[in-house]
């Protein structure tokens, strides 16, 4: 299996801390790969760092979108990253809240369009087309993850487990084929994290893209996950399967601390 | 709440007293510095408590009431909208509500004098540049206190090219929008890397310095003392008395009006549209779904900037003499005023609240002192109970076959 993404050697310093220390990673076409780790491990900031909102101190970060040759997007600014095809939701969601839920979705799809101004003001036929084109294919990502009961609601006026579904859906919109998703399950209930386990399958199999997650609850990523890597401190301390990872003490040591090792 | 429970009255009372102490000093003492003696009206500090108790007691009441409101829509289903917002989405209201204005718009220069409406001109000259404003802040969230800089570019384009080579008020429209447009370019360039307050404070710096250049740069902009006998528009060579040329000026800003709102409302809604507000709600977020940053925020600056400078155009055109005192920061305040008040990003509330804050302070100039108290009273009255303004922003829905 070939790589999209390739994480090589990354370090990321704040000041005298480095949240990031020399960290690799790797995700293969089609694979699910969850990082785990303590809180202010540095994962957030991971992903900061590959989709250009930070600019990584050192190392290098190479995609391979399918079709094309694998390049370094270090220094890149995000919308760059985005458009090439890495899509991300946040952590704290971060939804447009004052617009409607398929605005927010046809924001993800901005920079798969070309009308401007003038094709704003004058309306020639290729912008007309382009509109409903872009309704319709946000509506078919809306019903795809199960929102389209929503979809002339304000973002800010939906249940949390559906705002955390319509960070998915932006994602989705911007045609990506590497998802990354930070924390997806946080503060969902059981029932919600059972539908996301299945929308996270589904949107590897059906839309063939691969997914990099973070997250905490350990039943959803020992279930999803094809490969797991553990962060302590900015750093790898250990990479596997799931069964491979629950039998690792070094894992036990950083989530639980020494004693229980 | 009840009313008057004890500790509410005993808040009150302290707030009361509160007040009469800060106010004591210019209030209750004058000094006649002619006859050496001074006054003490004490029953100004009567009125002054009384008043601030019992406004204090309402202010609470309202503010309790207000939260009560919204607590019951964030459970309800749907939010609370006020009986304004009904009106303006009712087609059964605003159908006829729009014909009788338009007929009005149409016919107002016949039933009213010149003088009323030579302020329609300048309100409608305020409507149109309000509109351009509300593309940068209402729409983009880029707070810009120098948005007057551009008015005035466009002012002295005209000025300075009728003055020079004779160039006529048709020929100079487009020529003032491009130079305002490019000095948005340019200037948004610098200062739009910039957030939020930061963003305020240099776009507020920038319309100073172009104000100071005006003034000071007496061989391009002949200073202080301005310059005068422009133009009036022309209509294809045809002498008009001025009578016939301010209601031409009239019809003329109806038509721009018009124009404007028919563009702002084709941009609302569209991808750049779009993208202007997402940048607005969460610049992060925005960037990190694809959109550039960079390009979204100098768009909204340069178009904001091209309605400043038609709308200079006009007003160079319609007052035939401009100074650097037609575009102090006090005119870029009033005009973000009509648009924070009116509802940002909501074109119908702009243009209510461009014919508030214009026409209200021409027909009260009894109240003329006071009118800085009572836009200061206003804006944080409305921003306690409606942030979204007069008419808050209404977004496009869309329907589905099922
Ligand atoms: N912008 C920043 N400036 C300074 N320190 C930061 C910044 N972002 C993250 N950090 C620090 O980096 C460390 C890792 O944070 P984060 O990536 O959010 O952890 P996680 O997502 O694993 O819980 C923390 O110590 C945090 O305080
Ligand atoms: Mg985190």
């Amino acid at each position: 299996m070939n790589k999209v993404l390739e994480v090589k050697n990354l370090r990321m310093n704040f000041g005298g801390l480095s949240a990031i220390d020399t960290f690799n990673l790797d995700v293969s076409d089609g694979e699910i790969v969850a990082v785990i780790g303590p809180n202010g491990a540095g994962k957030t900031t991971l992903f900061n760092c590959i989709t250009g909102l930070y600019t990584a101190s050192s190392g290098d970060i190479l995609i391979s979108p399918p079709d094309k040759k694998t390049k370094s997007i270090i220094g890149f600014k995000p919308n760059i990253i985005t458009e090439s095809g890495l899509a991300r939701t946040f952590q704290n969601i971060r939804l447009f809240s004052n617009m409607t839920v398929l605005e927010n979705v046809m924001i993800g799809r901005h920079c798969r369009l070309n009308s401007g101004i003038i094709g704003a003001i004058f309306r020639p036929k290729t912008t007309v087309n382009e509109e409903e084109q872009v309704v319709q294919d946000s509506y078919d990502i809306l019903e795809k993850i199960g929102l389209e009961k929503y979809v002339n609601e304000f973002a800010k006026n939906l249940p949390y487990g559906a705002q955390r579904r319509l960070e998915i859906a932006r994602a989705l919109a911007t045609d990506p084929f590497l998802l990354l998703l930070d924390e997806p399950a946080a503060g969902m209930n059981m029932q919600e994290t059972k539908e996301l386990d299945d929308l996270i399958l589904k949107i590897r199999d059906e839309e063939k893209i691969s997914i990099l997650l973070i997250e905490h609850d350990m039943s959803l990523v020992m279930s999803l996950s094809d490969r797991i890597i553990v962060m302590d401190y900015g750093k790898n301390i250990a990479q596997g399967n799931p069964a491979e990872i629950k039998r690792n003490t070094d894992v036990i040591k950083a989530y639980l601390g020494e004693t229980f090792a | 709440m009840k009313l008057f429970t004890i500790s509410e009255i005993k808040k009150s009372f302290f707030i009361a007293l509160w007040f009469m102490f800060l106010t004591f000093p210019i209030m209750v003492i004058r000094v006649n510095t002619v006859e050496n003696e001074i006054k003490w009206r004490w029953e100004n500090m009567l009125f002054i408590g009384l008043g601030s108790f019992f406004l204090s007691i309402i202010w609470r009441y309202t503010i309790e009431k207000k939260e009560a409101g919204e607590k019951k829509s964030e459970t309800g289903k749907s939010a609370e909208i006020s009986f304004f917002q009904q009106v303006v989405e009712t087609p059964r209201f605003y159908v006829p509500a729009t014909i009788v204005t338009g007929i009005f718009a149409l016919v107002f220069p016949f039933i009213f004098s010149i003088y009323q409406t030579n302020i329609m001109i300048t309100t409608l000259i305020y409507v149109m540049i309000a509109l351009g404003l509300n593309i940068v802040v209402g729409l983009a969230g880029l707070l810009d206190l120098g948005y007057v800089a551009f008015y005035a570019v466009g002012a002295y384009s005209y000025a300075l090219l009728n003055h020079h080579y004779g160039i006529g008020f048709w020929t100079a429209l487009p020529i003032g929008a491009a130079t305002a447009f490019t000095f948005g370019i340019l200037l948004g360039f610098p200062v739009l890397r910039l957030r939020g307050d930061y963003l305020a404070i240099v776009t507020l710096g920038f319309g100073e310095i172009i104000r100071l250049v005006l003034e000071n740069w007496n061989e391009f902009s002949f200073g202080p003392s301005g310059i005068d006998k422009i133009s009036r528009p022309g209509l294809f060579g045809i002498e008009l008395s001025l009578h016939g040329n301010i209601i031409y000026t009239y019809y003329l800003m109806i038509g721009l009006t018009l124009f404007t709102i028919f563009v702002v409302n084709r941009l609302k809604d569209s991808r750049i549209g779009r993208a202007w507000i997402a940048l607005r709600e969460d610049e992060t977020a925005c960037q990190a779904m694809g959109i550039d940053n960079t390009k979204t925020k100098l768009t909204a600056f340069a178009l904001g900037a091209t309605w400043a400078g038609i709308g200079g155009v006009v007003f160079a055109a319609k007052t035939t003499f401009i100074n650097p005192a037609s575009f102090t920061i006090w005119e870029s305040i009033i005009i973000l005023c009509i648009v924070v008040l009116g509802g940002m990003g909501s074109i119908l509330g702009v243009i209510l609240g461009a014919f508030i804050l214009i026409l209200l302070p021409e027909y009260l100039r009894a109240f003329s002192e006071f009118r800085m108290l009572i836009f200061g009273a206003a804006l944080v009255i409305m921003m306690v109970f409606r942030p979204g303004g007069v008419i808050s922003e209404v977004r496009k829905t869309y329907k589905f076959k099922k």
